[in-house]
């Protein structure tokens, strides 16, 4: 069975004919090709598959793609500048040393960058709360929070 | 996960058309469906997504019920500033809810049809003696859970809103598991001026009232009213995570706890 699927991903109109079961993180990962949405878990405790939905970060392994029919999609690949300049958080996470090995940056990422836009100035308790579905299996945790710290305050003085 | 035929709901009217096909579900918020269809603990022939119906969304308030659309999003209740002023302690359950990722998805109508044994949501229902309004009539909480992953919804009826009754004082407390963030207990208590209704979820296989802890704080309402009655371990779950008895031991901690936050 197969069902026609069209949204934005990264300002990008795309369309494709998919199964209906297919996962919202599948068609990123596997039809569209962008690989930096990670799958760590698969049973959407860890975190590594969020990206931005309509302006909410979400759980790509948790949803349906038809769920996101029509939705307007970011993924890590599309937070930097087209000239590669790096998101106000990404940069935020290098200058902090906000990863280790990596794998759950870009969900990490994704979650902090729809976290920061509601709280420019976030406690360190108000980051680890937020962090409650992002799992990193280096437990880099301490970095990260100083990283989303930094980034919050980075992404309000930008705006 | 098995293969299914996903279906848009256009009208709600085509949504329960379409629900009460073969082995159909509704798909609300899908943050324990999709994980139950991806482990095949569910496999349903076909998936009725609610998503686009917008009579299903939204949160009023009248000053005596808070009524959440069937729809609403955990993250909108716990951010609303009409649930926080009527009902504060509904805000704060929303916002215990798994984690910010999935209270961006998951929704009151899913959380309540699902009737998980250790989800939030079922306590506010069954303390706040909301109504739950389907598609098809009307049902008081009080009949509404009926046991494990069990309530009174026929196949194919379609919760649309739930109507909180708000209280002169409530709170929720949940002891949680911290890896999936689901009550291991969570109790709520909610004071209506008179009479008292206190609700326990996680502990046993559905969300119960707790009578005698009710009468108890009817009587006084007060930390030790609630601290003095001992719940019976017998019937309550045991998995690796607690003991009956250990559960049993939480619900009166806990609903020291809550009673002490309501007090505030």
């Amino acid at each position: 069975m197969a069902v026609k699927i069209s949204m934005q991903v990264n300002g990008k109109a795309v369309a494709a004919e998919v199964e209906d079961r297919t996962l919202l993180v599948t068609f990123i990962r596997e039809h569209l090709r962008l690989t930096g949405t990670h799958v760590g878990c698969d049973t959407a405790q860890c975190g590594a598959c969020t990206v931005d939905m309509d302006g909410r970060a979400v759980k790509a392994c948790a949803l349906l793609a038809m769920q996101a029919e029509g939705a307007s999609i970011t993924t890590i690949e599309g937070v930097a500048k087209p000239d590669g300049t790096l998101h106000p958080m990404q940069a935020a996470f290098k200058e902090n040393h906000g990863l280790q090995c990596g794998f759950c940056t870009p969900g990490m990422v994704m979650n902090a960058i729809d976290f920061a836009r509601s709280h420019p100035n976030p406690s360190e308790q108000e980051i680890r709360e937020a962090l409650e579905g992002n799992l990193c299996r280096c437990t880099g945790y301490h970095n990260i929070v100083k990283s989303i710290a930094a980034g919050a305050k980075a992404m309000a003085a930008g705006k | 996960m098995h293969a299914f035929k996903y279906h848009r709901a256009a009208s709600l009217s085509e949504a329960a058309t379409l629900a009460g096909k073969g082995e159909a579900k509704l798909l609300a918020g899908g943050q324990s469906l999709v994980q139950a269809m991806k482990l095949r603990l569910a496999s349903p022939s076909d998936l009725v997504d609610l998503g686009t119906l917008k009579e299903l969304q939204g949160i009023k308030s009248d000053g005596r019920t808070v009524t959440v659309g069937a729809m609403t999003r955990h993250a909108e209740v716990e951010r609303s500033a009409e649930v926080k002023k009527a009902i504060p302690a509904l805000a704060a359950l929303a916002g215990m809810i798994g984690d910010r990722q999935v209270r961006a998805m998951g929704t009151c109508g899913g959380s309540i049809a699902n009737s998980d044994p250790a989800a939030d949501y079922p306590a506010a229902v069954l303390a706040l003696n909301a109504t739950i309004t389907t598609n098809k009539g009307r049902y008081e909480a009080d009949k509404f859970f009926t046991g494990l992953y069990e309530t009174a919804l026929k196949p194919g009826e379609i919760i649309t809103s739930v109507s909180f009754q708000v209280p002169k004082r409530a709170a929720y407390m949940k002891f949680k598991n911290p890896a999936s963030r689901f009550a291991i207990v969570g109790v709520f208590v909610a004071d209506f001026g008179g009479s008292v209704r206190v609700a326990v979820t996680g502990a046993g296989p559905c969300v119960f009232r707790q009578a005698d802890m009710e009468k108890a704080l009817a009587a006084k309402f007060a930390p030790e009213s609630a601290a003095g009655v001992k719940q019976k371990k017998e019937g309550l779950n045991t998995d690796l995570h607690a003991s009956a008895e250990y559960r049993a031991h939480l619900v009166s901690v806990m609903a020291k706890r809550a009673v002490e936050a309501a007090l505030k």
